[in-house]
């Protein structure tokens, strides 16, 4: 028989992977399926679709609504077919008199208890209620309606996306195991038992006052109206619908947009996503709302001056203007005066346009991205040892894994969804550890194992890369048959004998790092010994001036331990964008072509030159931070920023600030006014992923395909505008989808060269390398060996930062960001999500608070070398004493005056996340001085904007 | 000579005013210049006579009761040192007392005899002889002498407890328990309890047996919270047991281990279905588990795990020690063995009763309970706790064995007998059946949960006559879809009670 496995199908209960095959007959049909598999769900593979309510093939069965119950050959009673497995030769009859009696009874007992309004519930047309009422053919309540019921219950609409209706709830329980399966967070229980069951956030609380995180799985889950989004409930049921892609983390879900006609109504995560697998977090779930803020930039805008107002033009003239303005530039500074930023936020063939335009028709290399702040340490450490500028697994890999070891990253802030899968796996066994300054709430996962926490001193990773390898070569913990046959032998004992020197020891580094040497020989010994061992990493391991050495420190670990090259191990960075691996891949750096192809090797510039038919410039260009000094110094007077805010996200504000005000041409692309806009001379407003096909590629190397559900409020995609302005340039870019620029991408880019819309269509997603070798991609890298050929461990000597505390900054400053909100912010602050986080505070431990007479809630200045401002403190034991911590959400809390110029040595990564600073308390509303000319300035700069859409409307 | 004098330390004993009675008999000896020694035993479990005091004679041990406070006095005024006297509460050698001579006690051989938590004592009656006799023996040869016994779950299900043990020693797991089902909550049943608080190291050696035939390291027993006196019971023996050498590292000097601790329930009735009680054990809610996966293979924490009653480990240590085939010559057909029955309700001699399987219902409720206390004929039986059937008079001559009482719809359950006369109303016991269901229900499964609730109302309605004829038969569907869509015997048997109340006694349904 024909099967097919269609996500959009609730097969009622999870596939089961075992290769034994077990088969058996339903209502006359055989069906093979995996051992382990429920006779629920081998039904279904056939189209055989018995009635259920509890079960949903996003967790496991739980066999209490009693509908999907069959006849088994030789078996007593009605056994569940949800949590009945499949065995060898079963007979199963899903359909008799009996069960329809039975179900139909069972039916009768729930509607005795739930309110008679179909048709003016806003499940109406999307309820399983509904559904099974009707497949079982429930004609009468002969219970009637008067008895003991729910009916009364009172509505918790505090969440700000959905409502919690207990009244319809039939206690399925799908809500509160999806709280805790899929999501792992607990938050949710079934109070009272009997019939007095109900579903409880915990005593006395509701819904946003909870353990919640608001990541709607429970609203995913719930098969009636109980939990439902308000936007459903506001506009009705959608009519047609959308896969795409989250543009928020780098995790990379697949969404369903639910549409009615162009309006958003909901976004579902989609099952048929590699990455989510049908999970979401707050922000992909229901923070889309931004898409269509009032704040949205919706007409092109040019000045002459940013002393001046806006004036608002047509597309036509504002792209003349900033081509005009950009040779203009360029015939008085130079050619190489003028450069463009790429957006990790927008599609792999937006930022290819791009760092095109910069190459070929501006005709230099000055074009970078903003992984520049975030991953460049990666692609560079990477590189140089296992030969590819990109993490080594897939995701999924983590649920093979032994030993999970988290270093520098905050996975259920930052990568919520991620996160969850993480969690799931500690549930199941798998070990932890986490070097990292704060307590994150990884290490609190419910009911896993205790992790190991390396509470480690900013600016440290080094030294306790080092110190983790010592342990491992001096206690014979190495693999050493991996690193005889994949790792280059002269590299190898270089390093061992490196590293094995007695100053790399726990012993002698505890003080530095500041964590007992016991504990760092526990966490090797663990790492070494669990049998797969992963590790995965974020900006806490690339953003120091030693993240490069970080870096390949990790990869020079797994490698010792044979940790590369099958599922369950491996080097995994979590990138911060949603598209930051993909602007890394599409030659957004000012060295490399797409594809990771040096600018500087001839062969290769003559391929593109081929391509692109023009003549490319060979030196490489200016990196972000060297714009900036570039721009300071007078040599750089023009920049073209597609869809990112360097005024904001980049370091030392002022910095930056004076660099952009000393630019003669400033072009920003993007769908908000943002902090960089307002330095801006021309606006060319943007689109969201909503607005446009493309294609994002996630942190595990996976394209995954953007489609376009609603047109772009300004009337362009992004690469439309790119398009246009290269047009207006001089020079022609003729692309009528951006499936014709992907194509071009495979036929430059080697680990390209087999991608295309089809097969993406045909596949759903792709990890790259896609080529020849590897025609659908490829989960996992280096298997057999590595781009290289060996790997190559190097040598990382712990170098400590120059940024050190002294009497007058005696405290550390690291700085991350939190689950509702999202990198700058632009996004985020424009939802509901400010319900559980409106400002960004200082976190700072109570012992250091109490030091400086700081009470909770209380504003503080924190000053650092480079600047000030103020901030409310939070007193938090997740900090240890010396260290403060806070987020850069919102512009005013100027987080980034107070970081400092100092970066990786060998990327220019900053060094955001170790600042020495001081905090003293505050008056009820200082402000510091930068944010009196903050708030001053862009109280001017929003007078300009209006001024601008004023004559408009005039 | 010194006197012996036993005074049970047992909660119904003491419930009857045990304590005070003791305490009495010491400051009478010590008025009278006695001397005396009073040895705190176990129940003998003839409760109508408790508090039952005994004095040890060459002849053996002569009881007196119930005695109250005001009989001790005469007690020793009518030498009651020497046994056979005349006293209104002699009652001759206890163990001539018929309700206890006619008795086939063979797990319950030594209940009441003894100091509970004397070593010295259970060894001198056998104890530890199963034990002693399990160490020299192969696992499998373990599960081999309790399957040849016959020995089914005496819990309620009746499942061979040999074929159980079986699955737990073929599953691989790097962990394996034994878990005691203790949560005894059936109501008119106490046999549980007067294991753990009368012969306690019964229950151990029960316990450390399936340990080495399964090859588990580690048990709890899973108590009812409402059991006080059995709970400091069970520690002080569970405490002694480890500084003897029966429990820990070596036990009985066999090189192997096994760890016991008790852990107390969690108050709801519904903790005593195993998957529920393995849940609770686990420190979360006690909600059912959906079987498949049993708990022999996937149990406690994920591990297979062996789960029992009180009376099938407590059965074990004499199968061991006396072989299978002594324990399977008791018994009928396929219920081989014995069955502690525990005798409540409205009867004049209310106890424990352990009989051989296949006896009449009919000599357990007049033969021992002596009828009912109210002197009015019996109008109902209640066999095998709130979810078991009530039987009529003309039933009474089922055989006590699983299988008769399956063919007539009836359980036998944990061998509870609560017994009712005539005054009662049988729409009222249906009703309270459901409404029972209503209070324990976990709220897992719908028939259960909606089910019993509706059940409640649908008996009011036929109670008020409200539209009698198709009430009721909504009641038979609603009993049927309970009975075959819940999930556990919980709401599964609920109807039990309430169909044979209408069989059997329509009349009170019409009144």
């Amino acid at each position: 028989m024909v099967e097919h496995f269609y996500p959009e199908k609730d097969y009622g209960t999870p596939a089961r992977l075992s290769e034994k095959l077990i088969t058996l007959n339903i209502d006359g049909i055989e069906v093979t399926v995996p051992e382990g598999t429920s006779v629920m769900h081998a039904a279904a593979r056939a189209d055989i679709n018995i009635p259920k309510l509890c079960a949903t093939d996003s967790m496991e069965a739980f066999g209490s609504c009693r509908l999907c119950t069959v006849e088994i050959e030789g078996r007593r009673g009605y056994p569940a077919s949800c949590t009945t497995p499949v065995e060898q030769g079963m007979v199963v009859r899903s359909q008799s008199q009996a069960l329809a009696k039975l179900r139909r009874n069972v039916m009768e007992l729930y509607i005795s208890d739930h309110p008679l309004d179909c048709l003016t519930c806003p499940s109406n047309g999307d309820c399983e209620l509904q559904d099974m009422a009707g497949a079982v053919g429930l004609r009468e309540v002969r219970y009637g309606f008067d008895g003991e019921n729910h009916l009364d219950s009172v509505k918790d609409e505090s969440n700000p996306y959905f409502t919690f209706d207990p009244s319809k709830c039939i206690v399925c329980s799908r809500c509160v195991r999806a709280c805790g399966e899929v999501q792992g967070t607990f938050a949710l229980t079934i109070e009272g038992r009997g019939f007095d069951s109900k579903v409880s956030t915990g005593k006395d609380t509701n819904f946003v006052d909870s353990a919640c995180v608001s990541c709607g799985a429970c609203v995913q889950a719930c098969p009636t109206s109980t939990l439902m989004e308000k936007s459903v409930i506001d506009n009705g049921q959608p009519e047609h619908s959308v896969i795409t892609t989250c543009a928020y983390c780098g995790v990379g879900c697949s969404f369903k947009a639910e549409m009615k006609g162009d309006q958003v109504i909901r976004m579902t995560p989609w099952k048929g996503g590699s990455a989510n697998h049908g999970h979401s977090c707050v922000k992909g779930r229901f923070a889309f709302g931004y898409a269509t803020h009032k704040d949205r930039l919706t007409k092109p805008m040019i000045r002459q001056s940013i002393d001046e107002p806006w004036t608002e033009v047509s597309w036509e003239e504002a792209i003349n203007f900033a081509a005009r303005r950009l040779r203009e530039v360029q015939d008085k500074h130079g050619r190489k005066s003028v450069g463009g930023i790429t957006s990790s936020r927008c599609t792999n063939e937006e930022t290819y346009l791009v760092q095109k335009l910069v190459r070929a028709a501006l005709g230099n290399n000055n074009t970078d991205t903003c992984a520049r702040v975030c991953h460049s340490p990666t692609g560079y450490g990477l590189k140089m040892t296992l030969g590819e500028s990109a993490g080594t697994q897939d995701f999924d890999s983590v649920m093979q894994a032994d030993c999970i070891m988290v270093i520098g990253a905050n996975p259920t802030d930052a990568h919520p969804v991620f996160g969850s899968m993480m969690r799931k796996r500690l549930r199941e066994g798998a070990s932890l550890i986490v070097a990292d300054p704060r307590h994150i709430d990884l290490l609190e996962t419910p009911h896993a194992g205790e992790g190991i926490h390396l509470p480690i001193r900013p600016g440290t990773n080094v030294a306790l890369i080092n110190a983790l390898a010592h342990v491992v070569v001096t206690e014979g913990l190495e693999d050493e048959a991996f690193v005889a046959e994949r790792c280059d032998p002269d590299d190898y004992l270089i390093w061992r004998a490196f590293v094995a020197e007695q100053r790399n020891s726990p012993e002698l580094m505890a003080d530095v790092i500041g964590v007992p040497a016991e504990t760092i020989r526990r966490a090797a010994r663990q790492y070494a010994t669990a049998g797969n061992g992963a590790i995965y990493y974020g900006l806490g391991v690339t953003e120091h001036s030693q993240g490069s050495t970080m870096v390949m420190g990790i990869a020079n670990l797994a490698m010792a331990t044979g940790n590369i090259g099958r599922p369950g191990v491996g080097v995994n960075p979590l990138r911060g964008q949603n598209n930051v691996q993909g602007s890394c891949d599409m030659g957004s750096f000012p060295h490399e072509l797409p594809g990771y192809q040096p600018v500087n090797d001839a062969g290769v510039r003559g391929q593109f030159e081929v391509a692109w038919g023009v003549s490319l410039e060979a030196e490489p260009g200016l990196r972000i931070p060297h714009m900036f000094d570039a721009a300071i110094a007078g040599q750089f007077k023009a920049m073209y920023v597609q869809g990112e805010d360097i005024a904001q996200s980049d370091p030392n504000t002022q910095h930056v600030e004076a660099a952009l005000r000393s630019l003669e041409l400033l072009i920003v692309q993007d769908i908000f006014l943002n902090e960089t806009a307002k330095f801006a001379h021309v606006i060319l407003p943007g689109s969201t992923f909503l607005e446009k096909n493309g294609t994002f590629t996630n942190a595990e190397r996976r394209i995954n395909r953007v489609r376009k559900v609603m047109p772009p409020l300004a009337g362009k995609e992004d690469w439309e505008i790119t398009m246009a302005l290269a047009n207006a340039l001089g020079y022609p870019m003729r692309y009528r989808h951006p499936s014709e620029i992907m194509d071009e991408i495979a036929s430059v880019a080697p680990s390209f060269a087999n991608v295309s819309y089809d097969k993406l269509d045909e596949l759903g997603s792709i990890q790259w390398p896609c080529n020849d070798e590897h025609p659908e991609g490829m989960p996992v890298m280096h298997t057999d060996s590595f781009p290289i050929g060996r790997g190559r461990m190097v040598v990382t000597e712990f170098i400590p930062t120059t940024e050190q505390v002294s009497e007058t900054y005696p405290l550390l400053l690291t700085t991350g960001r939190i689950l509702s909100q999202y990198n700058v912010g632009a996004q985020t602050r424009r939802t509901d999500n400010n319900v559980w986080h409106s400002e960004d505070v200082l976190e700072i431990h109570p012992h250091d608070a109490q030091l400086r007479d700081i009470a909770d809630g209380q504003p503080v200045t924190i000053a650092s070398r480079t600047g000030s401002t103020v901030l409310k403190a939070r007193l938090s034991k997740r900090m240890q004493p010396g260290v403060v911590y806070t987020t850069f959400h919102f512009p005013h809390s100027g987080a980034n005056v107070i970081t400092t110029d100092n970066s990786d040595w060998a990327t220019n990564c900053p060094e955001y996340k170790v600042t020495a600073v001081q905090v003293s308390g505050s008056d009820a509303h200082a402000l510091s001085d930068w944010q009196q000319k903050f708030y001053a300035f862009t109280r001017e700069q929003l007078d300009f904007h209006e001024a601008g859409s004023k004559q408009d409307s005039d | 000579m010194t006197l012996r004098v036993y005074v049970p330390y047992e909660t119904t004993a003491l419930s009857l005013g045990a304590e005070q009675v003791a305490t009495l008999i010491r400051r009478e000896a010590e008025r009278r210049g006695v001397d005396i020694e009073i040895i705190r035993n176990g129940s003998r479990g003839l409760f109508w006579l408790e508090p039952l005091v005994e004095v040890e004679t060459d002849e053996g041990r002569y009881g007196f009761g119930p005695v109250e406070l005001d009989d001790v006095a005469s007690l020793f005024d009518a030498g009651f040192e020497r046994g056979a006297v005349e006293h209104p509460l002699a009652l001759g050698l206890t163990e001539q007392i018929p309700y206890l001579k006619n008795q086939q006690r063979v797990t319950f051989a030594r209940i009441g005899i003894t100091d509970p938590v004397s070593l010295d004592d259970y060894r001198s009656l056998d104890g530890f002889k199963g034990l002693d006799k399990a160490v020299s023996l192969s696992a499998q040869a373990l599960v081999d002498c309790v399957k040849e016994s016959g020995l089914r779950g005496r819990g309620g299900a009746a499942f061979p407890t040999g074929i159980k043990w079986q699955t737990v020693l073929d599953a691989q797991a790097p962990q394996k328990y034994i878990v005691c089902n203790a949560d005894e909550g059936d109501s008119g049943t106490f046999a549980d309890r007067m294991v753990m608080e009368s012969d306690p190291y019964m229950l151990i050696e029960g316990m450390i047996i399936s340990g080495l035939a399964v090859g588990a390291t580690q048990g709890y027993i899973y108590l009812r919270e409402e059991y006080p006196l059995a709970h400091e019971l069970l520690n002080k023996a569970i405490e002694r047991a480890y500084a003897a050498g029966y429990l820990g590292d070596n036990i009985a000097g066999s090189g192997r281990r096994f760890e016991l601790e008790v852990r107390l329930g969690a108050g709801a009735y519904i903790c005593g279905e195993e998957t529920s009680l393995l849940e609770s054990l686990e420190g979360k809610r006690g909600m059912v588990r959906a079987k498949p996966p049993l708990p022999a293979i996937n149990g406690l924490f994920g591990q297979p795990t062996v789960v029992n009653n009180v009376l099938t480990f407590a059965a074990i240590p004499s199968i061991l020690g006396e072989g299978a085939e002594f324990y399977a010559n008791y018994g009928y057909e396929r219920s081989k063995g014995t069955l502690p029955f525990q005798l409540a309700g409205n009867l004049k001699q209310g106890g424990l009763v352990e009989l051989a399987f296949g006896q009449r219902l009919r000599d357990l409720i007049y033969e021992f309970g002596g009828g009912t206390r109210s002197g009015r004929p019996v109008r109902a039986v209640q066999v095998g706790g709130p979810l078991g059937a009530y039987l009529s008079p003309e039933q009474f001559d089922v055989l006590l064995d699983y299988e008769s009482f399956s063919k007539i719809g009836a359980v036998l359950g944990h061998g509870g007998v609560v017994v009712f006369d005539e005054t009662v109303n049988m729409a009222e016991q249906a009703r309270f059946s459901m409404e029972f269901c209503v209070e324990e229900s976990c709220g897992k499964c719908t028939p259960c949960r909606i089910g019993s609730v509706r059940g409640v109302e649908v008996i009011d309605k036929i109670i008020a006559g409200d539209n009698r004829a198709a009430n009721i038969a909504l009641l038979e569907d609603l009993c049927d879809t309970m009975i075959q869509g819940s999930l556990c015997a919980m709401g599964g048997m609920t109807p039990f009670p309430v169909k044979s109340a209408l069989q059997y006694f329509p009349e009170d349904f019409n009144s």
